[in-house]
């Protein structure tokens, strides 16, 4: 039987930590002590007008108390992620998960490993952060308001950027990297596209082994409607097309697998 | 005793008995094998497999979906791993459960259609669904479903060569289905289904573009569904074949619904992008509805709104 499932998870606590950026604690029955860093849950909005999940990355797992974190953007008035963000202590909401691969943890353990996170991509960073063994150096890419720096410092030696220069390196990621001289052996990441395809670039150019974690619309979250694809350079197995679904098969990928 | 009399559920579909009427919708449910982690696939009358052709497809660029109110819009395009790898893998997936394969067909000629109900002569397919109706292939798909005489046609090139009987599956997108559904019967289709989804634009007004790659998609989901009971009427009072009727089904409520107005069979979709345990909650919904309203076979609830 699959570890995977759908629960009606309680709000613990729902806070706003950055402008339109709000974390939420989940109380799950069972789909925390399955969960690792990487993947993602399905989340659903009451509103029967709104009927696809949210897929939403897990920013912490929180295993003895059988919780999970998650830290979201709320997209606009009137969506899915504005309805999350009304949630409050004690109210409940429908989840599936935990769903995708996850980061692969054995090629960083030990290493000089570079965890690079783009805006709302920041998040799942964290949990992989808390969980990865190695020495670790966490860039973290803004528009311009910071959010779970303090945590992230607990976790590594943090830097920085900043797209308004209002803190740390100005510009992005890759000019972070640049500017303090950081020479990862493995990095994993996971960001808007550009970010994605700056990200890949440096790595392959470095030959150094790249995780990139991708984002694409879903519908059914668990590989079956094949609305989430991306492209890649060889034919995939299960496709036979050049197609790998991002929630089934990732949203982690190695970064010669597929084209951003 | 009272909501205890024993009802019978099962649909005689052209010879092939399914266990109850609920099916899923072809390309909402892969080949069964992802929702198996959460549906016991033993408890479906059927289930219907994403289409395939007689080659890999690699679909449509993305985005490929969107939300809509109610519902969403699709432009996946057909991907498909071609009929030699569905055989090889997912109808031995399939074969281990206790429920009928329907295997959906597509392709972009005459000859694509041929090739692939050729191929599964010899394979454990309970049912064949001829895909006549996707919006989202240029070639072949909703350009034989259009025309009357196009779909008899193929119908009945499609009759020739399959060895399972054939459901035919229809577009809404048509003047009058009564004269589509009474056009694959006349080709010799054994089964209708309908309906495929309703093409559909959206634009997303960050972007100024298209919601999707494809510009238009096909829209499918609750706030479909008054249009697609009112076809299902209309085809099921136009032919004597059975029908499958879907479009928006997400609870036995809602199947009952096309039952009454003439649907031998239902089929289950987007729904279960929202609820993977849609189907099997229909199906143990119009049991429970059977028993509460003293039904003895379901066929006895098919049509009788007239």
């Amino acid at each position: 039987m699959s570890c995977k499932r759908k629960e009606k998870a309680a709000v613990v606590s729902q806070e706003q930590i950055a402008e339109n950026i709000y974390s939420m604690w989940i109380q799950t029955e069972e789909i925390s002590d399955f969960a690792v860093p990487g993947q993602f849950i399905s989340m659903y909005t009451e509103d029967q007008s709104k009927l696809l999940p949210r897929p939403i990355s897990l920013c912490e797992i929180d295993r003895e108390k059988k919780r999970l974190r998650v830290v979201y953007r709320v997209t606009g008035k009137g969506t899915g992620t504005e309805q999350f963000s009304r949630l409050r202590p004690g109210e409940s909401i429908q989840i599936l998960g935990p769903l995708g691969n996850g980061f692969p943890m054995e090629p960083g353990t030990g290493k000089k490993v570079c965890l690079i996170g783009g805006g709302i991509g920041v998040p799942p960073m964290l949990e992989l952060s808390k969980q990865l063994h190695a020495e670790k150096q966490l860039v973290m890419g803004y528009r311009d308001e910071l959010f779970l720096t303090e945590e992230f410092e607990k976790n590594g030696t943090l830097y920085i950027a900043t797209e308004d220069g209002s803190a740390g390196t100005p510009g992005n990621v890759i000019d972070a990297i640049a500017q303090k001289g950081l020479s990862p052996e493995v990095i994993y990441a996971c960001g808007p596209a550009p970010m994605l395809r700056a990200v890949k670039s440096y790595a392959e150019e470095k030959h150094i082994p790249c995780y990139v974690s991708m984002e694409e619309r879903m519908a059914c979250g668990v590989g079956a409607c094949l609305a989430c694809v991306c492209r890649t350079p060889e034919i995939d197995a299960h496709s036979q097309v050049h197609n790998k679904r991002v929630c089934k098969d990732g949203p982690v990928f190695l970064s010669t697998e597929v084209e951003i | 005793m009272k909501n205890s009399a024993v009802c019978d559920t099962t649909v005689d579909l052209a010879g092939v008995k399914l266990k109850n009427p609920v099916m899923t919708a072809s390309g909402t449910f892969g080949s069964g094998e992802e929702y198996s982690e959460f549906v016991d696939l033993n408890r479906l009358g059927a289930v219907v497999t994403k289409g395939v052709a007689n080659v890999p497809w690699p679909g449509n660029p993305v985005p490929r979906i969107a939300e809509t109110y109610g519902g969403m819009m699709n432009a996946i395009g057909l991907q498909n791993p071609g009929i030699d790898v569905f055989c090889r893998r997912d109808i031995p997936f399939l074969k281990k459960y206790d429920t009928k394969i329907i295997v959906n067909v597509c392709g972009k000629t005459t000859e694509d259609y041929l090739e692939v109900v050729e191929r599964l002569a010899d394979e454990p397919a309970d049912l064949l669904e001829i895909n006549i109706s996707c919006p989202n292939v240029k070639e072949g798909g909703i350009a034989f479903g259009q025309d009357p005489r196009s779909a008899e046609h193929i119908t009945r090139e499609v009759k020739k060569h399959a060895k399972q009987p054939v459901i035919m599956k229809l577009s809404p997108n048509v003047t009058s289905i009564a004269e589509m559904a009474k056009a694959v019967e006349a080709g010799g289709a054994d089964v209708i289904s309908l309906i495929n989804t309703l093409t559909g634009m959206k634009i997303d007004i960050h972007r100024q573009t298209f919601a999707v790659a494809n510009k238009t998609g096909g829209v499918s989901g609750p706030a479909i569904r008054p249009i697609a009971v009112r076809m299902v009427y209309e085809a099921a009072n136009a032919v004597k074949v059975p029908i499958i009727g879907m479009g928006g089904i997400t609870c036995a409520e809602d199947a009952l619904e096309f039952i009454l107005a003439g649907a031998s069979a239902v089929s289950v979709g987007t729904a279960s992008f929202y609820n993977p345990m849609a189907a099997v909650q229909v199906a143990e919904g119009i049991e429970a509805y059977m028993r509460q309203h003293r039904t003895e076979h379901i066929r006895d609830l098919v049509g009788i709104v007239k």
